[in-house]
Order: structure tokens, then sequence, then C-alpha cells
């Protein structure tokens, strides 16, 4: 089980390689949110899947599944989440002012 | 309990959400906002004469007992980064009240400049290698809405590199613990560094350190620093300063930490690559530093170069030069703050970025032109500043360690230091005026006031030496003795 699961982190993570690499800023945003989810996946992975029980105290279950990368990837979750909706707000805001979606445009206003 | 260590990072984030009710009271937000830092400032203080007296302190939050809850861990080089970075928020703040930008003050400059600040005080602060992240993100979300705020066409295309660079670094972050908490089963940094030392460090866990190392060198600008002078670049005054004084240093400290702490029983190999890639930081930033006339690009490249000097001391590896490291990362937080307000100050006075445009400061503003020439001397490690006592330890510390090379391009840097602002400084200050008297934009006593103070403070550092020395051979000796940290922060009586 864990070994797919890795097998799809490597995955995710090159399609989001392949979309941070493009021109386009939609590509580049939905890029880094995939990257992100990439992690999540990892994180949750490394502490075991389906080793036990839900970590609830019981009668029957004798093994608990590791809590902590649950919490872990929940705060993750949150944090990736605000910055995904504040780059895709920057992006849009960007795209309103100087007019092109494409990076490769707005290297421009760099040189002085 | 403690529990005074959790007001570093609370305080501000209260006050930061009380002001938002506040928004178009501008003297509410001004001064709200320089009080909250004047008491977190006195707070951490006391913190600090505590941790003296009684060692290094703990929080658990919600009392749960460490290695499984979230805690906070002050030793004396926390604090005294903590004391320093809230000391320089209140004159940056105080800057920016003086300033009166009031296009960006009605968009939460303030309460984001307080979130900023509970960032960096809680990535100082926390005893948790996913807390420091958590603390991380708290910091560059904040700085993602400052880099950003006032929406200049330069200041959106800067903002779209600079948090595309830092996704990326937060990916490498998570994966770092991913990979940590894997094979140690922890997050806990005194808990980790018990497991390492168990373990001996074997090549796997020296991987991981690597990865942590491109994460802290990304953010403190260590060799990969090339989104660090465009963006810097494109901020406004006391955001810029802020920016320089602070978050290159977080990701300084976060590298002493883990590789004094965590990932010391392999220097040669990971405290060589570090060496190598300060040196590497020094020279890159030498060249940026006397490439580019815009004084804000000059600016930006001396922070990188500080950078690479405070890391001699880490790669050297031993007390004293720890000690330097520690006095400088003081003076540089210090300094910074000021060199960024003085050139900031230079193009709202003269409007113009490039050196070559303007002369003769000094007849216009004296008082300004004099502490410019403080920075500059400061910045360069002269004697009687607070940038000497820190050179001559890491100098002293790398020659103990038989780093020679290393020796010379750090003082060759500091030559280079110097020569780029003595540039700044014959051009634009000495010669015949270029300014009309009667066409003289007013300087505000008020924004004279914060350089006054910092250019006091780094004089007063530099003499008062004395007061300052317990504290930070108090720090140096935590950071080369790891087993004193781990009692402190997992001791349960």
């Amino acid at each position: 089980m864990e070994t797919v699961i890795t097998l799809l982190v490597g995955l995710l993570v090159s399609v989001a390689t392949y979309l941070l690499l493009s021109k386009n800023v939609i590509r580049v945003v939905l890029g880094s949110a995939i990257l992100s989810h990439a992690i999540h996946l990892l994180l949750i992975t490394m502490g075991g899947l389906k080793k036990g029980g839900v970590p609830i105290l019981g009668d029957k279950v004798e093994t608990y599944v590791d809590a902590l990368p649950q919490a872990l990837i929940l705060t993750a979750i949150v944090i990736s989440f605000a910055v995904t909706s504040f780059f895709l707000a920057l992006m849009y805001r960007t795209y309103q002012s100087i007019g092109t979606d494409n990076l490769h445009e707005m290297r421009g206003t760099n040189d002085e | 309990m403690n529990n005074i260590l959790a007001f570093p990072m609370i305080l501000p984030i209260i006050a930061g959400v009380l002001l938002l009710f506040f928004r178009l009271k501008p003297n509410v937000q001004r001064w709200g906002s320089v009080l909250t830092m004047v008491v977190v400032f006195l707070i951490s203080l006391s913190i600090l004469e505590k941790v003296m007296d009684e060692g290094i302190l703990r929080l658990d939050f919600g009392e749960w007992a460490p290695p499984f809850g979230i805690t906070f861990v002050a030793d004396a080089f926390a604090m005294l980064l903590v004391t320093t970075s809230s000391l320089v928020t209140i004159l940056c703040l105080l800057y920016a009240a003086f300033a009166k930008d009031e296009k960006r003050e009605k968009f939460f400059l303030y309460p984001f400049l307080l979130l900023l600040i509970a960032g960096v005080n809680g990535a100082f602060l926390t005893g948790d290698l996913f807390n420091l992240f958590v603390c991380f993100e708290v910091m560059l979300l904040a700085s993602y809405v400052l880099m950003t705020l006032g929406g200049e066409k330069k200041q959106l295309t800067e903002g779209i590199k600079y948090i595309l660079i830092n996704i990326l670094s937060s990916w490498f972050f998570l994966l770092g613990i991913a990979y940590l908490y894997g094979t140690l089963g922890t997050l806990n940094m005194a808990h980790l560094s018990q497991r390492i030392a168990e373990a001996g460090q074997p090549p796997l866990l020296t991987t991981i350190s690597i990865l942590f190392l491109i994460v802290f060198s990304l953010k403190a600008g260590l060799v990969l620093y090339f989104w660090l002078p465009g963006s810097y670049g494109a901020l406004p005054t006391a955001v810029s300063a802020l920016f320089a004084a602070l978050l290159t240093k977080v990701g300084v400290y976060a590298l002493f930490r883990s590789f004094t702490l965590l990932f010391y029983h392999e220097p040669s190999i990971t405290h060589t690559i570090i060496g190598v890639m300060a040196m590497m930081t020094m020279i890159g930033g030498s060249i940026g530093a006397i490439a580019y006339k815009d004084v804000r690009k000059i600016a930006a490249y001396n922070v990188i170069i500080a950078i690479g000097f405070i890391l001699v001391g880490l790669a050297s590896n031993n007390i004293e030069s720890m000690q330097g490291s520690i006095y400088y990362l003081v003076h540089d937080i210090l300094v910074k703050g000021l060199l960024f307000l003085m050139v900031g100050t230079v193009i709202y006075l003269t409007g113009k970025t490039r050196f070559d445009q303007v002369s003769g400061l000094m007849t216009n503003y004296p008082l300004f032109g004099w502490i410019f020439l403080i920075t500059l001397l400061s910045l360069g490690g002269i004697p009687p500043f607070s940038g000497f006592a820190g050179k001559l330890l890491i100098g002293k510390g790398a020659l103990v360690a038989g780093e020679y090379v290393m020796v010379a391009v750090a003082f060759l840097s500091s030559l280079f230091v110097l020569y780029s602002l003595l540039r700044i400084f014959l051009h634009m200050f000495w010669g015949e005026t270029s300014i009309l008297k009667k066409n003289q934009i007013y300087l505000s006593k008020g924004m004279l006031a914060s350089c006054f103070i910092l250019a006091v403070l780094t004089i007063g550092l530099g003499l008062g030496m004395s007061v300052v020395s317990p504290y930070v051979t108090d720090a140096a000796n935590v950071l080369t003795n790891p087993h004193l940290y781990i009692e402190g922060a997992l001791n349960n009586d």
C-alpha cells in the first residue's frame, strides 16, 4: 500500500513540476496546488497506512494508527489553502494591471 | 508554568486582529501597534533576564508533556533574537507612523506587520520542527501581503516570484519533516537531537539534513539569494527595513538551530558544505554590491554578504566563532534595519534611486548625512561600532578551526561592504549640493528619530559590549553543548 501511494506522490510531483515550468500563470498556480497535495500525501504515508484502528480508546482495538501525521497534514492543508487562494488573487490582480497572463512578458518591468 | 513565553507571539496577533476594526483611524493603528511592540519588547527583556537566572525556560501548551505536546523553549540565543527583533520592529513602526503612507495604512499595513513579527518571534521560540514550519508560514503569509500591498506593477511581478520561490521552499521543508518523522518518529527538536545522537547520524539522516540546508538557505539567502535583491527593492521603506532586518535572520536562526542541535555529528560533510556556501555567498554578494548603481540593490547585496559572514561562524563550529556569530546577528538585525531606513529615506528625499544622480546631501541634511556615515562604518566593522566584536570573534574562531581561506574571503568581503557604501556616501552626500535649499523636501523629525535611535544603538552596542557579553556567552554555550538544550527542553519535574 505504501509503495503504491509513494509512486502516486512521485507522479503528482512530476505533473506539478511540468505545470510549474509553463508560462501560463494559471498553470503555475495549479502546479503549486498539486505540489502541496503531493507532499500531504507523502506526510500521511510516512505515518504508516492501515496499521490499526482509529486512534480513539476502545475495547476491541489493540493497535492504533499514528494520529500525528493526520494532525500535521490538517495544518498543512489549511496553510496551503490560504497560500493558494492568495496566489490566485494575486495572479488575477497582476493580470488586471499588466494585461498579460504570460510569465515571460512580465519580465520587462524588472529592468530599469 | 511559564505562560509568559507565549506573549511575544500571542500579543502581536491579538493586537493585529483588534486593529483590523480601526481601519479608518490611522492614529489608532500607528500608535496601537507601536505600543504593542513596546510591551512585547519589555516582556522579552524580562524573559531574557529570567533565562539568565533560571536557565532554559519551557512552556508546554495544554500541559502536554514533551515530546508529545507543542512546546516553546526559550534559551538565551532565542531570547536575544526575540528582544532585538522586537526593538527593531518598534523603530520601523515608528518610522512608518511618521512616514504616513495612508494608501497602505488604510489597507491594514500595521496588522500585517504585527502578524509578521508574531511569526518571526514564534519561529525563534518554538521547540518543535513542525511548529517551526507553521511559524514560518505565518511570517511568510504576512510577508506575501506586505510584499504586494499597494499594487504597484513592480511589486506584483516581484511578488509572484517571491511567493513561488517560497512555496517551493515550504514544500522542501515539509518533505524534510516527512522524511524525518518517517525515520525517527518524532518532531520535537530536543527529542530529535537525542534520537539522532543515539543513531549516530547515518548517511540517510545526513541526506535529510541537506534537505533542511536547502530550505533554510533559501529563506536566509545563503547562495540561493537570487530572489532577494529584486523583491527587497520593490518595497516601501519601513517594510523593506523590517524584511531586511528579520526575514533572512529567521533562516539563519533555523540553520544555527538545526546544525548545532540536530545534525552536528558529521561536520566534515555538513559544515564543510555550509562553509563553501558561505564563501560563495560572500563572493556573489560582493560582486553584486559593486556592480549596481541602484542604492536599493546595493543595500540588498549587503544583506547577502552579511548572511555569508554570519555562517562562517557556523561553519567554523567552535565556541568563539559561535559567540561572534551571535554578536554579529544581533548587530546585523539592528544595522540592516538602519541601512534600509536610510536608503529608503534618501530615495524619498531625492526621488532618485541611482547614486550618481544626486550629490551634496550633506549640506541639505547634515544630521542625516552623519547617521549614514555611522551606518557604513558600523557595517564595515570599524572598532567603536557594533560590527567590530562580531567580526573579530568570527575571524578568531575561524582561524582556530584552521579555515584560512574562509577568513580571507570574509574580511575581503568586509572591504567590499565598506567600498560599496563609501561610494554611495561620497557621491550622494559629499560634493556640491544638487538640491536647492528652497526645493528640498522637509525631512520630518519623527522619520529621522528612528534612524537616530538605531544609530545610537549601534554605537551603544559597540561600546557597551560588556553589558551584552554574558548573554552572548550563555547563548553560545547552549549552542555548543546540545545536552544543555535537551535537558531544558525535555526534563519533566
